[in-house]
């Protein structure tokens, strides 16, 4: 049924339609809003049997899940930047555990400085800990890769990550299909673990294991991630047959067709990307968009065989590893190696800065002509950057960065320093 | 202070311990026996004098008798962890998680509301880790699960230090004690005074239903608190004092001994209290200055010359102090004469 819906709500209403037992809750922005409903939902009674539990911080959350999942109960959470980073022992926990829990991520940038608006910078601090990582492009993704995400977590034993922009998706208000119960149920089966602690066939779960079999321990994780590579396609396409629409997989193209130029980007960014695209091709550029919605596993013949005769490629990156530059181009460079394909990165909206389809434009164009920058930091500001460098180098108490740089570029609020 | 080779004894002097033969059946503790649930079974890796191996072996077939083998147990990383586990064995003979060292709290109140939701209410759940997983890394996520009443015991096996990573301080080392990170130099050796935390107390502040101390010296006790433990529902604590001969510098045959010790001196207050207030001590029928239970072990040993006579005055009255004020807050000591 259709609803004019935030994204949160969108989200919390699907997740109350995939029947968690357990749902552990530590509010940080932007993922409140999708706490506050599910827990409005169990509270109401609307969702039972179902254990709502208000922790006491992040890395409590995603422990309660691990336990509750261990003990066989569907198990969801949900956080964000600091808190993804504060729970991250855990996080790596139950990907090494191999327990099929469920967490929305409300990507938000990590501090310092501290910034509660989206970029991608948490989602890849996670990037090797074992989870699946799904990114959503829409609202109406966002909702529906929950209900693919228990189906495969729980079908593979292998916890998954559904990662949309913080507010850009989850404080947006836009048109969401939300199925009904029925349905939802008739796509996800009740959770049958493979591992669970139950004092009627009593196993040890979480041995310490040595160098004799730790290889192989950890290989099996990365089996199972490459298990996941084959199923995220199938169950897409059986949510598409199920639900009438098309949501998840591990990629999406867009005219990508005879492109020579190939912009690549995970989440939201895509909507401006696109429009971009439709207006290059009217001036006769050949440029096409790859949107990756696995991360991880990384589709990488996916992607090889999607990028048809393409010899450009350009990654929009909502974050960076610093001190060498892209993490998406990171991957996709792997991806394409030995192809005749030039892999360029920008670097754009950190900390909730816009991405504007005017910046982007010259990056795209210059590509397209064959001109491609290495590495670009969209609209940075350089003359902030070099009176900083500069202020460093004269003084050796230079103060604060941050301080410093919301003072030059005439932030009200500094002006009394 | 190891005894290489130490005498035989038949019967035990110098306690009030009484023979299981003068009891009852219903009153005896027992070894081993065809009922016996072994939770922890032999082979495992512990040190010989293990208190912590002792306690958790007695506890975890208390709470299996009481609640008729209905029951999952959930661990922090730690000497526990590590000597019951080594892949592909494990001495657990009772459903058993290991998550990680400092959430086996919440990973216990997830199991058990996993359990509530499920409608399996006759499985009952224990976390239990060291005092360096309960005192220290561990609290945050402890005090979270006495907060929201989480229906979990939590025992913590207290050995006064990290002893799985080399006799590293906790904050629940005594003062003066020598560890890996607070030597025995300086003008100060040992552990600094006034620092540290109390446990028991800090678990009483959460008011929760059930809040108990015990000590190897007295496994009859120990059985007994965790079989009232489990028979109320809600948040309990129970904080197990258990010598580690290797991080006590202790001898091994001493343990029990040390263990009883720590409780004469006062220096280990014995007690229940239920929903913040105490309500049973385990009165000292014979107190014991506490020079008696530091010259055993090693890591007091800066406070004593070579032959066992006090170096440091000062610093074993401040001990002496310290178990004075907790018998004193605890009215552990009566003042009857004959008591």
């Amino acid at each position: 049924m259709l609803h004019q819906i935030e994204g949160s709500k969108a989200v919390a209403e699907t997740v109350a339609l995939c029947r968690p037992e357990v749902v552990c809750a530590y509010p940080i922005s932007p993922q409140t809003h999708i706490i506050e409903g599910v827990g409005a939902i169990v509270k109401s009674g609307r969702l039972a049997p179902c254990e709502f539990i208000n922790v006491e911080s992040e890395f409590a959350a995603l422990s309660v899940a691990i336990g509750a999942s261990a003990a066989g109960a569907r198990s969801y959470t949900a956080t964000a930047s600091q808190g993804l980073l504060f729970m991250m022992e855990a996080v790596y926990n139950a990907g090494g555990l191999g327990l099929p829990i469920v967490m929305t991520l409300a990507n938000r940038a990590v501090g310092a400085p501290i910034n509660i608006w989206n970029d991608h910078s948490d989602a890849m601090s996670a990037r090797d800990a074992g989870w699946v990582q799904l990114f959503a492009e829409t609202n109406q993704e966002a909702a529906d890769l929950h209900i693919q995400a228990f189906a495969l977590a729980e079908e593979l034993s292998v916890p998954v990550m559904v990662c949309m922009d913080g507010f850009i998706l989850t404080h947006a208000v836009e048109r969401v299909d939300l199925p009904t119960q029925a349905e939802v149920d008739r796509f996800l089966p009740p959770y049958e673990p493979r591992q669970v602690l139950d004092p009627d066939d009593p196993v040890s779960i979480g041995a310490m294991v040595g160098p004799e079999a730790f290889e192989e321990v950890r290989f099996l994780a990365h089996a199972r991630q490459l298990q996941a590579l084959a199923r995220i396609p199938e169950i897409a396409a059986d949510f598409a047959a199920a639900f009438g629409r098309s949501s998840g997989g591990l990629l999406h193209t867009y005219r990508t067709e005879d492109a020579d130029t190939v912009v690549v980007a995970l989440g939201s960014v895509l909507g401006t990307i696109k429009d971009l695209v439709d207006s290059l091709r009217d001036e006769g550029l050949r440029v096409g968009v790859l949107g990756i919605t696995a991360f991880r596993p990384f589709p990488a013949a996916a992607v090889r065989a999607a990028l048809g005769g393409a010899t450009h490629l350009v990654t929009v990156e909502k974050a960076f590893s610093v001190g060498f530059g892209g993490v998406l181009s990171t991957d996709i460079a792997m991806a394409v190696t030995g192809l005749p394909v030039t892999v360029s990165t920008v670097v754009a909206g950190l900390g909730g800065r816009p991405i504007t389809a005017s910046s982007l434009r010259p990056v795209f164009v210059a590509a397209a002509q064959g001109r491609p920058e290495r590495l670009t930091f969209l609209d940075l500001d350089r003359g902030v950057v070099d009176r900083e460098l500069a202020r460093m180098a004269r003084d050796r108490r230079s103060g604060p960065t941050a301080e410093n740089v919301l003072r030059d570029v005439g932030v009200v609020a500094a002006n009394g320093f | 202070m190891t005894a290489a080779r130490q005498p035989v004894k038949f019967y035990q002097v110098g306690s009030f311990a009484v023979g299981n033969r003068l009891l009852e059946p219903a009153e005896r503790t027992v070894q081993a026996g065809p009922d016996r649930r072994n939770s922890l079974n032999s082979g495992h890796r512990a040190c010989q004098g293990c208190g912590e191996a002792l306690g958790a072996r007695y506890a975890l077939d208390a709470a299996m008798r009481a609640t008729a083998g209905r029951l999952v147990a959930v661990n922090a990383t730690g000497c526990l962890e590590v000597f019951s586990t080594p892949y592909p064995e494990t001495s657990w003979q009772i459903a058993w998680l290991h998550s990680l060292f400092g959430n086996a709290p919440a990973v216990a109140a997830g199991v058990a509301a996993a359990l509530r939701v499920k409608g399996r209410g006759d499985v009952r759940v224990i976390g239990q880790a060291g005092d360096g997983g309960t005192v220290d890394i561990g609290f945050g996520c402890l005090s979270g699960m006495f907060e929201r009443n989480d229906d979990v015991l939590f025992i913590c096996y207290d050995n006064e230090a990290y002893m799985n990573t080399g006799v590293q301080r906790s904050s629940a080392t005594p003062p003066a004690a020598r560890t890996a990170t607070t030597e025995a130099v300086g003008p100060q050796p040992g552990n600094p005074f006034g620092q540290g935390k109390d446990l028991p107390r800090l678990a009483m502040a959460h008011e929760i239903p059930y809040v108990a101390t015990a000590t190897v010296a007295d496994l009859h006790d120990l059985e007994a608190k965790v079989e009232r433990a489990m028979a109320v529902h809600g948040s309990r604590y129970l904080h197990i004092l258990v010598p580690c001969p290797l991080g006590w510098e202790a001898a091994p045959c001493d343990t029990i001994l040390l263990a009883r010790l720590a409780a004469e001196t006062g220096l280990f207050p014995v007690f229940e209290a239920e929903h913040g207030e105490v309500v049973a001590v385990s009165k000292i029928r014979r107190q014991r200055p506490v020079e008696d239970y530091l010259v055993r072990q090693g890591r007091f040993k800066h406070l004593f010359d070579e032959t066992g006579a006090p170096a440091r005055p000062d610093v074993i009255g401040r001990l002496q102090a310290m178990a004075d004020r907790s018998i004193a807050r605890y009215g552990l000591v009566d003042d009857e004469p004959g008591a």
